[in-house]
């Protein structure tokens, strides 16, 4: 059930980038070129989807559970830090180059256009080149804790 | 700079912002679960790896399999509304491939989970992330078209 559901959300998910104009880099590049004839299309995208998900995720989230989960899968992190800071602007500057986030790149992949599939290579080689460095960062710092002690272990 | 808007565009946009969001919420609701890619895609990845293996791995894959085929429905029924101008060569297309993987991990988000669900939760974290990468990628943008005119 929760297979379908991941598959009917991701279809949905699929057209409305594709009717919003996403998936065309020109678009997007337009979208952020205040400098030149600038498109803002693309913010009724943003908009329209946060239309839908600021009321409707603050009515779910009031819910006990979801329908077919025991409990919501939210992230618990509060806190601004440099990794946010620095990771989402790396992430603007590879955007403005190539005019692709991760969505509308996984969508696109159904062209089967080598370059986008190219781009969705070194994207996941990327992701997996930061999980490294966050992972062995992770060890240092459990190795670094002080062994006898679990609860600073838990914590860290 | 002028600013240029095709009537019908917006249109489109807003419906196709609205399907986004409601994908997200049914997501949430039934599985509870943030439609976020790069973190979907990740947890994929890490799947790979027997020692970060996260419970639930199908919904990932089966999530992904529907942007791919929601991209393929909508050409096919509406090849005329699709458009897909690519900016930049080989060399382009890796590097920025690479910088939004990383960036996007570095940063726990992207447009999805930062921008469309975790503004939705009012989230400190995603308003200053949206707010940062928008701006990095105007600023990328100025930078490519105005001052070094690569493109």
């Amino acid at each position: 059930m929760k297979a379908l559901i991941a598959l009917g959300s991701g279809l949905l998910f699929g057209v409305g980038l594709s009717l919003g104009g996403m998936t065309d880099p020109a678009k997007v590049i337009a979208f952020l070129d205040l400098g030149g004839q600038w498109d803002p299309t693309l913010a009724f995208v943003m908009g329209g989807a946060l239309l839908l998900t600021t009321p409707t995720f603050r009515w779910l989230l009031r819910l006990k559970r979801p329908m077919f989960e025991q409990s919501f899968y939210i992230p618990t992190k509060n806190d601004v830090d440099s990794d946010l800071v620095i990771g989402s602007a790396l992430f603007g500057i590879g955007w403005g180059i190539a005019g692709l986030c991760p969505g509308p790149a996984v969508v696109a992949m159904y062209t089967g256009a080598p370059k986008v599939l190219a781009f969705v290579a070194a994207m996941v080689a990327g992701m997996w080149l930061r999980d490294q460095v966050a992972l062995r960062r992770h060890r240092r710092q459990l190795a670094a804790a002080p062994q006898s002690s679990p609860a600073d272990l838990s914590r860290s | 700079m002028s600013v240029v808007i095709n009537p019908s565009d917006w249109l489109y946009a807003l419906g196709g912002g609205l399907m986004i969001g409601l994908a997200a919420a049914v997501l949430l609701g039934l599985s509870g679960r943030i439609a976020g890619i790069s973190s979907i895609m990740a947890g994929m990845l890490a799947n790979l790896f027997p020692e970060r293996r996260l419970p639930e791995v199908s919904w990932r894959a089966m999530f992904l399999l529907g942007l791919i085929l929601g991209g393929l429905l909508f050409a096919t029924l509406f090849p005329q509304l699709v458009q897909q101008r690519l900016q930049v060569g080989w060399g382009g297309m890796i590097a920025a491939g690479l910088i939004v993987g990383y960036g996007t991990r570095m940063g726990s988000g992207c447009t999805s989970g930062h921008g469309v669900c975790g503004i939705a939760r009012t989230s400190r974290r995603s308003i200053v992330a949206t707010a940062t990468f928008m701006a990095a990628g105007m600023l990328t943008v100025f930078v490519i078209r105005h001052v070094l005119h690569l493109s």
